[in-house]
């Protein structure tokens, strides 16, 4: 009868929908992405497999906020493992089995343990997340930029991770319950399949009810959990969850050298260099391969012009925030946040994406810069690169930060007034203040 | 006191005898014309000069390192000035680099290379710690011996290049008590001035970032902060000012108090 298989027809068909609609969104982002420059970042393989190892599946840098980075390593061990009972879940939706891997024994008994003690407390865990985020006044979390939909999202996801592992409990509970009774489909001659040390104390709720009852509770339970499972997984690509994914290839993709060496630009060491050549012929005719390495612009004014890493790690961002509360512009009240260049960068990515996603071209007349990052922020950056340190994924909000700059000064000249004099200063005496560069040596005869 | 009767030989002088010096002093721009920052430029030579390093300077065909230029996005004047340093390094075949301003340490150590530059480039407080391991340089407590001291880690000696422990190591010596401020090493506070802010007004805000570091420093009761940079230098000295605890609080570097203890 075909009926006998509706549930697993239905089943394929939402997982597939589900994993169509993902690749979808997944095809968007390395659209995206790919709007930016290149940048060489795939050298020392093994020393970026290493750094994402430790920093990405390790979480070293999480807990150098140690509350909520134990926290986040809780909910991160919870989300990892409790996929392995998803396997189990999708196996057993096509099949229609009950919990096929109960064929493990003592083993499953073990895993399921597990993952219910993991369940109450990825629980525990995010309901204190809830009340940090919305009942206590921790500074990041109150930012400028945080209003409106970001806040939102961030609930989102904690609620959304509540009703999944409020669910999970839910649906053990009830197969428990029904397994306890003798109920076909579910009972085992074995004996009980699975160990429940967290949902056996939900059991009295069930204590009224039929066997009927409960098999529409379990199902209920069961199809909503993997229903929301596969939703939260289209949920990403809109949120700042996508972090979930993305910080392993940023960590691997993020930068190696020591964050104080800022790029040189090759197309300006051409020039230099032939300007510096007594034998170049200054009325030549330009090399033609010349012109093609010659940039269109320098620096960056939209996030065309930034690098796919600077793209990728504006989707990898979490928003944590972790950045913008070590930047001492940020800390003495400047509207400078790192978190914030990220998240715009990210925003003018996703409305150029629009734009495409209705036809070829891009439509909007806004750029990254004024429209959405303004000079003031620029310019108040001391580049110590704290937020860079902070970043618990590798982000490099500074390097956004100088690219904007460099349009600025190179494309535009619109460096502010003092600076402008010291750039001159440098370029008429050698030192950025106006001494002139024959009294250089005058300090060892005062 | 000793009179400020400094040896200060050129890299031109030493060519001239065709002689190479151990290491170039590169002295940069504060070092050079900024009245604080020269105090620290001749504490150091005055070392140096103690214990017979040979060293040289450029003298006045040293330039600006271009790191300002840089970091304020001009990366073509950046690199005028960076190949016509890298130039005069070269002709005189420099092999080694010492240094008491972090911003021309790291531009030099990090961005000279792909340039053309290459060079062992170290922080003054890495040399004067080599010095020390080699047994060339003898430092004790003197007159800071069990005073209270914190550190400000300049941003481009700590993050930037990952240098915490010399400076430290250096103040150890000293045998002074040593405290942390709230935030230090990776999670330093930077002093305001990096990012060429030194040269500009700063941004509109509730305070400085200067006056925001030195709370930081007030806060652990210091008789000195010492700094690496004459930058930081310059930024916790106007702070100090700020707080009216000039009195109470002096700001040195850590070469400053070497010298000073050894009553150079």
């Amino acid at each position: 009868m075909i009926l006998d298989y509706l549930p697993q027809i239905l089943f394929l068909i939402v997982l597939i929908a589900a994993i169509l609609f993902f690749a979808k969104n997944v095809s968007s982002l390395k659209r995206n992405i790919n709007l930016g420059r290149d940048v060489n970042r795939t050298d020392q393989k093994n020393k970026r497999f290493k750094k994402m190892m430790r920093v990405a599946l390790g979480q070293s840098k999480m807990v150098t906020r140690p509350i909520a980075g134990i926290l986040h390593i809780i909910v991160y061990i919870g989300f990892v493992i409790i996929n392995i009972e998803v396997l189990e879940i999708i196996i057993d939706g096509v099949l229609g089995t009950h919990r096929i891997f109960g064929f493990l024994g003592p083993v499953y008994d073990v895993l399921i343990g597990t993952f219910e003690i993991l369940a109450l407390l990825v629980l525990l865990s995010v309901i204190i997340f809830w009340i940090r985020r919305n009942m206590m006044n921790i500074k990041r979390f109150l930012a400028q930029e945080l209003k409106g939909w970001p806040k939102n999202d961030a609930n989102y996801i904690l609620y959304f991770e509540v009703v999944l592992m409020v669910l999970f409990l839910t649906m053990n509970a009830a197969d428990l319950q029904l397994q306890l009774m003798g109920a076909q489909h579910y009972a085992s001659e074995a004996g009980i399949v699975g160990s429940f040390p967290v949902s056996q104390y939900m059991l009295p709720l069930f204590d009224e009810m039929t066997i009927d009852t409960l098999i529409i509770v379990e199902r209920t339970a069961w199809w909503l959990h993997i229903v929301g499972i596969l939703i939260f997984l289209n949920y990403l690509y809109y949120s700042k969850h996508l972090h979930i994914l993305l910080a392993f290839p940023n960590v691997y993709f993020s930068n190696l050298d020591p964050m104080g060496k800022f790029k040189n630009l090759d197309a300006v060491t051409k020039e230099v260099k032939l300007m510096m050549d007594p034998n170049a012929d200054p009325f030549a005719e330009p090399e033609t391969d010349g012109d093609e390495d010659m940039p269109e612009k320098f620096g960056a004014s939209d996030v065309q012009d930034l690098n796919w890493f600077q793209l990728l790690s504006a989707y990898s961002c979490t928003e944590c925030g972790r950045c913008t509360a070590e930047c001492p512009a940020n800390q003495t009240g400047k509207k400078l946040s790192p978190r914030k260049i990220m998240m715009d960068t990210r925003d003018r990515m996703e409305e150029i994406g629009k734009d495409l996603n209705k036809g070829k071209e891009i439509t909007s007349d806004n750029q990254l810069l004024d429209n959405y990052i303004s000079r003031e922020e620029l310019w108040a950056c001391t580049t110590c690169n704290a937020c860079v340190d902070a970043c618990p994924i590798g982000i490099d909000p500074l390097s956004i930060i100088m690219d904007m700059r460099q349009y600025l000064v190179m494309e535009q000249s619109a460096a502010p007034v003092e600076l402008n004099n010291a750039m001159t200063n440098i370029e008429n005496n050698a030192a950025p203040w106006p001494y002139n560069q024959q009294d250089r040596l005058n300090w060892a005869k005062e | 006191m000793m009179s400020d009767n400094l040896k200060v030989p050129t890299m031109a002088s030493y060519l001239a005898e065709g002689k190479q010096p151990e290491v170039l002093f590169w002295v940069g721009c504060a070092g050079s014309f900024d009245d604080r920052a020269k105090k620290i430029t001749k504490a150091f030579v005055k070392i140096l000069n103690n214990i017979n390093v040979d060293f040289a300077v450029l003298g006045t065909e040293e330039g600006c390192t271009g790191d300002p230029a840089k970091r304020a996005g001009n990366e073509f004047l950046f690199q005028m000035q960076a190949m016509t340093n890298i130039e005069v390094l070269n002709a005189y075949e420099v092999k080694k680099i010492v240094t008491a301003c972090p911003h021309c340490f790291n531009t030099i150590k990090n961005e000279y290379p792909a340039l053309g530059g290459s060079y062992e480039v170290i922080h003054h407080t890495q040399f004067l710690k080599q010095l020390l391991n080699e047994g060339r340089l003898k430092v004790e407590g003197g007159k800071f011996k069990g005073k209270r001291i914190t550190y400000h880690d300049p941003c481009y000696l700590g993050r930037a290049n990952g240098e915490y422990e010399a400076p430290r190591d250096l103040l150890r010596k000293l045998e002074v008590e040593l405290v942390e401020m709230k935030s230090c090493k990776s999670k330093g506070l930077c002093c305001g001035a990096g990012g060429a802010q030194m040269f500009k007004d700063a941004e509109k805000g509730d305070k400085e970032v200067n006056i925001h570091r030195t709370e930081q420093a007030v806060e652990v009761k210091p008789e000195v902060i010492a700094a690496g940079c004459p930058f930081c230098n310059t930024m916790m000295t106007d702070g100090v000012k700020n707080k009216e605890k000039q009195d109470e609080i002096e700001v040195l570097d850590v070469v400053e108090m070497i010298a000073n203890a050894d009553d150079l």
